[in-house]
């Protein structure tokens, strides 16, 4: 089933052009790999997608971008709640400079999620369970987040984006600072998560796109040049761009 | 004359500089490998030109009065003067040589007077002769050390190092010099009026001190309920306290409008004009606060039906508020806007709104810097003194109505040392006991500040 379909999406910098014209259509409980080189608009894509480029003031985003039949880019649209739906983690972990459980409990609270102090731990428990978090922080949740190694900063992000339950979470590069034991735990920890979430990350790690995603979209200088399957993307691409990528002859 | 010779050196110094440089060319010229680059080779030559110069010529200039005085009072000797008698000598033997004396002129001290003026300039003259000397030495020394191509960087760089270091010491020597002039007087003062009354007293009233004939001993029981430094410190809580009520709130909203609400433009305009508050001087604030707000208050509160001093607390500690405003807005603007960005992205990620984001995100992020920023604007509005001076009155009331006038710490110093005061004096001893708990609360505070920006670093690192 389709869960979002961009349709005709341009985004632009100023009167700089950073999309073009992008048509993508990413499948429900699937994790969806953005790959391209550097400055092609990975970045600028995914936050279309939760309607992240309205903070940047001279972003402009045109097209559609229907998700459960509503298209967020419409005058109607209610971002909190959009953003609700959509979870998003980031390149660099970000935690909040508040202990671990005020990290989790901020986007319940802020949604009314909880009735009581109990439904907020559960939430807590669960999202941190989910992000394969629990064992290694739960005698300390009224620790400061930023006392965790990076690793542990990254799955705290996930746990604080899956905390309200959002139907798609989006990754921008979330291994990119991380080592390769985090990096596996990590991509685990994605393979677990779509069964419930859609999941749209971005990577600049070929090996890490063929592991974690069902389907790949290739961007290249603001364009979408192919998408489809991951198998076929990687073993037989269309666009012969594609193929010189995969095979690292550029980019 | 000593203008000349300091001129004098200084071009030297600039001359050498030259003729090191090109030297270290000369050098290079002749395929030889620098040890540093041309223009250290200029200032070391330079530095051995104007220091060991200047290092003379200020040596001179301590001990030649003390010579020359030595060998004046020498003719006097054995004659059985006293040391003020034969100050006086000198001193008028000075007069005499200036062409300013009025009085009676014996012949000794005409003599005298000859002499000095013949001393001066022979003391005048080897001067020039000896600085002159010393640079040529000294720059002869340095300009063989540099032909021979020996290391110039590393002592010119110790050289800058030491002229850093004197300067920072200079600072702190002068810090610990105040301290200790404050101690060493608020002691004395505390010989006379016990501690305890000074500290807890409630009649502060330094005029009384003024009756005494300085002829008289010193009876301690007569300051008894003079000095009671209660209603002063009051004062200058209570009024620090109504600037703080003022600029608290509307210095942080400012600067959290500025730092996120502000568009670009806006913020580039209205952060200079915040910032222009800050550069008023405070006399100007002191006859607003006293001319416009206090009859402007007095006015509003007649028409209420209110007792309104027309120099009032409200009226000063108001004002004051106004003028801390900048500072407590420009610096939470800085915290605020040096929170990172990927805090706010990860906020609004999450659905939250603009002041929620700002409320639980950024505001805790930021409030070491802002905790600061306040502390910072307390410790000004407790040394304010003009604005207080103007416009709140000198009368040291213990009193906590804001429409009566009161008076602060700093306010009573300005009191007490304006016009005549005798050294030794309890009146003017009581102006450093003041200074000496100014100075306590202000480290106080410091300190108190300091420990809360660290917790909350540990909290939040
Ligand atoms: N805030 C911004 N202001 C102006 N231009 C921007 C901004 N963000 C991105 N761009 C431009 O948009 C284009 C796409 O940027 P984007 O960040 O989406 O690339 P990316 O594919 O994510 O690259 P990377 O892999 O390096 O993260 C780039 O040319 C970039 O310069
Ligand atoms: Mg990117």
């Amino acid at each position: 089933m389709i869960k979002i379909s961009a349709k005709n999406v341009d985004v632009f910098y100023g009167k700089k052009q950073a999309l073009f014209n992008i048509n993508l259509d990413i499948e429900e409980n699937q994790v969806t790999a953005l790959i391209g080189p550097s400055g092609c608009g990975k970045s600028t894509f995914l936050r279309c997608l939760n309607r992240m480029n309205d903070v940047i003031d001279i972003c402009k985003v045109q097209g559609e971008i229907v998700i459960n039949d509503f298209n967020i880019n419409d005058k109607g649209c209610d971002v909190v709640r959009l953003r609700e739906k959509i979870g998003m983690v980031f390149q660099k972990p970000n935690p909040f400079p508040k202990t671990l459980y005020e990290n989790i409990s901020y986007g319940p609270s802020i949604h009314g999620m909880a009735q009581s102090k109990q439904e907020m731990d559960e939430i807590v428990e669960i999202s941190l369970k989910k992000a394969a978090l629990w064992e290694e922080v739960k005698d300390r949740l009224h620790e400061p987040g930023t006392g965790l190694s990076g690793g542990q900063q990254q799955r705290l992000c996930i746990a604080r984006a899956i905390s309200v339950q959002p139907e798609v979470i989006l990754m921008d590069e979330p291994c990119s600072a991380l080592d390769p034991i985090a990096t596996a735990q990590i991509e685990e920890l994605i393979d677990e998560l779509k069964k419930e979430h859609t999941i749209i990350i971005v990577t600049h790690s070929m090996a890490q796109a063929a592991r974690v995603s069902q389907r790949t979209g290739f961007f290249h200088l603001g364009e979408l040049i192919e998408h489809g399957l991951t198998d076929k993307i990687f073993k037989n691409p269309d666009n012969t761009k594609t193929q010189d990528y995969i095979t690292g002859r550029f980019g | 004359m000593n203008l000349v010779l300091f001129i004098f050196i200084v071009l030297l110094g600039f001359t050498s500089y030259y003729f090191g440089r090109k030297k270290a060319y000369t050098i290079q010229s002749t395929n030889k490998r620098l040890t540093a680059l041309p223009q250290f080779y200029g200032y070391y030559l330079a530095i051995w030109c104007a220091i060991p110069a200047f290092i003379i010529y200020s040596l001179w200039a301590i001990f030649e009065p003390t010579i020359v005085k030595l060998l004046i009072l020498s003719d006097y000797a054995n004659q059985g003067y006293l040391d003020d008698e034969l100050n006086l000598i000198y001193e008028k033997t000075k007069a005499l040589s200036r062409g300013q004396f009025t009085g009676e002129v014996t012949s000794f001290i005409q003599t005298s007077s000859e002499k000095y003026l013949n001393l001066r300039s022979i003391a005048q003259s080897s001067k020039v002769v000896i600085v002159l000397c010393i640079i040529i030495a000294s720059v002869a020394y340095a300009y063989k050390r540099i032909s021979s191509n020996n290391r110039t960087r590393e002592p010119v760089e110790k050289f800058f190092n030491a002229v850093l270091f004197t300067a920072s010491l200079a600072a702190i020597l002068t810090t610990v010099g105040i301290v200790f002039s404050l101690i060493f007087q608020t002691i004395d003062f505390f010989k006379v009026i016990p501690l305890f009354d000074f500290v807890f007293g409630t009649h502060w009233y330094p005029a009384k001190a003024f009756v005494r004939d300085s002829s008289e001993a010193l009876d301690p029981t007569m300051y008894s309920d003079t000095f009671g430094a209660v209603p002063i410190f009051a004062g200058t809580f209570f009024i620090a306290f109504i600037a703080m009520c003022v600029a608290i709130p509307i210095g942080l909203m400012s600067g959290i409008y500025l730092a996120e609400y502000a568009s670009y433009k806006v913020r580039q305009y209205a952060k200079p004009l915040i910032e222009i508050l800050a550069g008023i001087p405070t006399v100007v604030y002191g006859f607003f606060a006293a001319l416009t707000v206090g009859p402007f208050l007095k006015d509003i509160g007649t028409a209420m039906g209110l007792e309104v001093s027309a120099e009032s607390a409200l009226a000063a500690g108001g004002v004051m508020g106004i003028m801390i405003i900048p500072f407590i807005s420009s610096l939470s603007d800085d915290v605020i806007t040096s929170v990172p960005q990927s805090l706010r992205d990860g906020s609004y990620a999450m659905g939250a709104t603009k002041s929620e984001t700002i409320k639980k995100v950024i505001f805790p992020a930021a409030l070491p810097g802002i905790v600061g920023s306040i502390l910072l604007g307390v410790s000004r509005a407790i040394g304010e003194t003009m604005i207080v001076v103007m416009a709140s009155g000198l009368a040291a009331n213990l009193t906590l109505n804001p429409l009566e006038s009161t008076s602060t710490i700093t306010a009573q110093i300005v009191v007490i040392l304006i016009g005549d005061q005798a050294f030794g004096d309890p009146k003017t001893q009581a102006a450093f006991a003041l200074g000496m708990s100014l100075f306590i609360v202000t480290l106080c505070l410091n300190i108190v500040a300091l420990r809360v920006v660290k917790k909350y670093r540990e909290k939040y690192e």
